[in-house]
């Protein structure tokens, strides 16, 4: 038996009426919002609920507004084989929240937390063994966040004199050039509508 | 008396030739048994997502080359399904069977690579070079579509760059014809060899619910016996068009997978051939000129299309506001591509979902209570490409 994404939706919003803060379906997707100290209740009740059965968690991560003053989404993925539906779980979170880990729940979350926290500098709560993890052995810094650089903050080369590989800070010969092509002009809506009128004149 | 355990650390690379790439591991042993293993990865990390959270839409195509290097087309085209989804247009026929054509050669590019990759691990040397004849003949075709062997940047939001070569069908279709018996070849070195055997029946065992609890996907999970597979049950472009089986396996260990692996190289040829068969004519890209760059011809006669050209590579197009999640079935397994764009020509967020980590992070359950031995047949059946898994 296979449930839609309009099904899905009712069905998740009876059974989390309190967790539940918006609820919306955008291109054919679901997307629910929750606030940070449900998020454990909202992912075991979609795991395990005999009508979600979302038992594949497919990705974690995070998403950067510097301007918001909750500055972080933290999305996570989930997949439900059975019904064929995927879902997508929103948190808006401020810098300094420590987010409850859900690897109690998938333990496949631990890499994915891990990733987040390397790459915006949010941490979790409980989380067995939060280290970085894509970033080099001493890096400092969270490059996925907006105010991060693009060409970072320090660049390694192998020293000749000190006979070792040494980091020191970023030295551009050019300038980083960021070129921004977007025009203002919209651009034209009319095009089709003209060329019917021509046509329909030409005859 | 009191008998002292002590366990000892071994560093297996970053460079190490099982370790099919940069992957640094931390094993614990007691005695030859694996007592504890930690992965290091990220030594092959570009910051993927950051650049292209610099780059517009069109100039962000070759960093999905890069990901997983072994089947460029299959990452390129999970991002163009996002855009194209976010913009609501559709593919032409003709273009969505050239992407399912090319997707299917990157299949079997991959398997061909992992397949004997492991067999080398294992102590097998012929299959290596059987496979990479192949290889190198599906990599023309690949050279001859968009002129390069690797990095193609050859699908679009909106289709393909270019229409296929005249005679290149042909050669497909040729090939179609004798790579069949080279699977038998691989099969007769292979499937029931002793040593292939001893090497990987009853090693790596996965079952149905760890699979689904350590986010597995592709041959990972069909390996343990779980029937699904993305271009069967959320099928994107025409793969409802093609009639073809899923071959899954029953035991979850490393040699099922290898079974699993070879049967789909079957299947992808016969797709491939069928695709062939089946080609519709017409465009291979959508025809708005707000999205897809003009014919050279149209370049030389229309202003309107020169002003198009100008704008597609220097502002690039803009896709409104929007989220979405956008997988296929890579060769490797789930490969997503989580795109949020705020309107303008460049994504504000794209998340890379790569398949191999989350199988690697499964490596120290995998292994646990292993010999040391079967660490490079486990990795080797994990199908790692570690362009993808530190993007």
């Amino acid at each position: 038996m296979s449930i839609t994404v309009n099904d899905l939706e009712k069905t998740v919003n009876s059974g989390l009426t309190t967790t539940i803060k918006k609820s919306q379906i955008n291109l054919n997707q679901l997307f629910i919002d929750v606030d940070v100290e449900d998020i454990i209740s909202t992912i075991l009740f979609l795991k395990t609920n005999e009508k979600c059965k979302f038992k594949q968690l497919i990705d974690i991560t995070a998403v950067d507004y510097p301007q918001r003053e909750k500055r972080f989404k933290i999305v996570y993925l989930l997949l439900s084989h059975e019904n064929n539906l995927r879902i997508i779980i929103n948190i808006n979170i401020g810098e300094k929240i420590i987010v409850p880990s859900i690897t109690k729940i998938f333990p496949s979350a631990n890499w994915m937390e891990r990733e987040v926290f390397d790459m915006y500098g949010i941490s979790f709560k409980d989380h067995p063994d939060l280290r970085r993890i894509l970033t080099d052995y001493g890096f400092t810094g969270y490059p996925l966040r907006k105010d991060f650089p693009l060409t970072g903050h320090t660049e390694v080369r192998y020293s000749e004199e000190k006979k070792k590989v040494i980091s020191e800070p970023v030295k551009l010969d050019q300038e980083y050039r960021d070129f921004d092509f977007e025009s203002p002009w919209e651009g034209t809506k009319y095009i089709k509508q003209e060329e019917e009128k021509n046509k329909t004149k030409d005859k | 008396m009191t008998k002292k355990t002590k366990t000892m650390n071994l560093n297996f690379g970053p460079q190490h030739p099982a370790a099919h790439g940069v992957l640094r591991l931390i094993l614990e042993l007691d005695g030859e048994v694996v007592e504890k293993i930690d992965p290091h990865i990220g030594l092959l990390h570009r910051g993927t997502e950051k650049l292209i959270e610099h780059k517009t839409y069109m100039q962000a195509v070759p960093y999905f080359d890069r990901l997983d290097y072994v089947a460029p087309m299959n990452q390129e085209h999970a991002f163009a399904l996002a855009i194209e989804k976010i913009l609501n247009i559709e593919v032409p026929i003709r273009g969505q069977y050239i992407r399912v054509l090319f997707c299917e050669i990157g299949r079997i590019l991959s398997h061909l690579l992992n397949i004997t990759t492991q067999a080398l691990d294992v102590g097998a040397l012929t299959p290596s070079l059987w496979g990479f004849e192949e290889r190198e003949t599906l990599m023309t075709f690949y050279e001859r579509v968009s002129g390069s062997r690797l990095h193609a940047n050859y699908f679009r939001a909106g289709g393909v760059h270019q229409d296929l070569p005249s005679g290149l069908s042909d050669d497909i279709i040729q090939f179609c014809h004798t790579f069949p018996k080279v699977i038998d070849d691989l099969e007769t070195l292979l499937t029931d060899n002793r040593i292939f055997k001893q090497r990987n029946v009853d090693i790596g065992i996965v079952t149905k619910d760890e699979a689904l609890e350590h986010s597995f996907s592709g041959v990972m999970m069909r390996g343990s016996g779980i029937a699904w597979d993305l271009r069967k049950s959320q099928p994107y472009d025409c793969y409802q068009d093609f009639n073809f089986k899923i071959p899954i396996g029953k035991n979850g260990d490393c040699y099922d997978r290898y079974l699993c692996r070879i049967e789909e190289m079957r299947q992808s040829v016969e797709i491939i051939k069928n695709c062939i068969n089946k080609m519709p004519l017409g465009p291979v890209k959508n025809i708005d000129g707000k999205i897809t760059p003009p014919s050279k011809k149209d370049l030389k006669e229309s202003m309107e299309a020169l002003i198009h050209h100008f704008k597609l590579f220097s502002e690039g197009f803009r896709v409104p506001k929007g989220e979405i999640y956008a997988a296929v079935e890579a060769p490797k397994g789930e490969f997503g591509v989580y795109l949020i764009s705020d309107g303008s020509n460049k994504p504000y967020k794209c998340k890379i979902r790569a398949p191999g980590f989350s199988h690697l992070q499964a490596m120290d359950y995998l292994m646990k209570g292993h010999m040391l031995a079967d660490v490079p047949a486990v990795l080797g059946s994990l199908d790692l490409v570690f362009g993808e898994v530190d993007r």
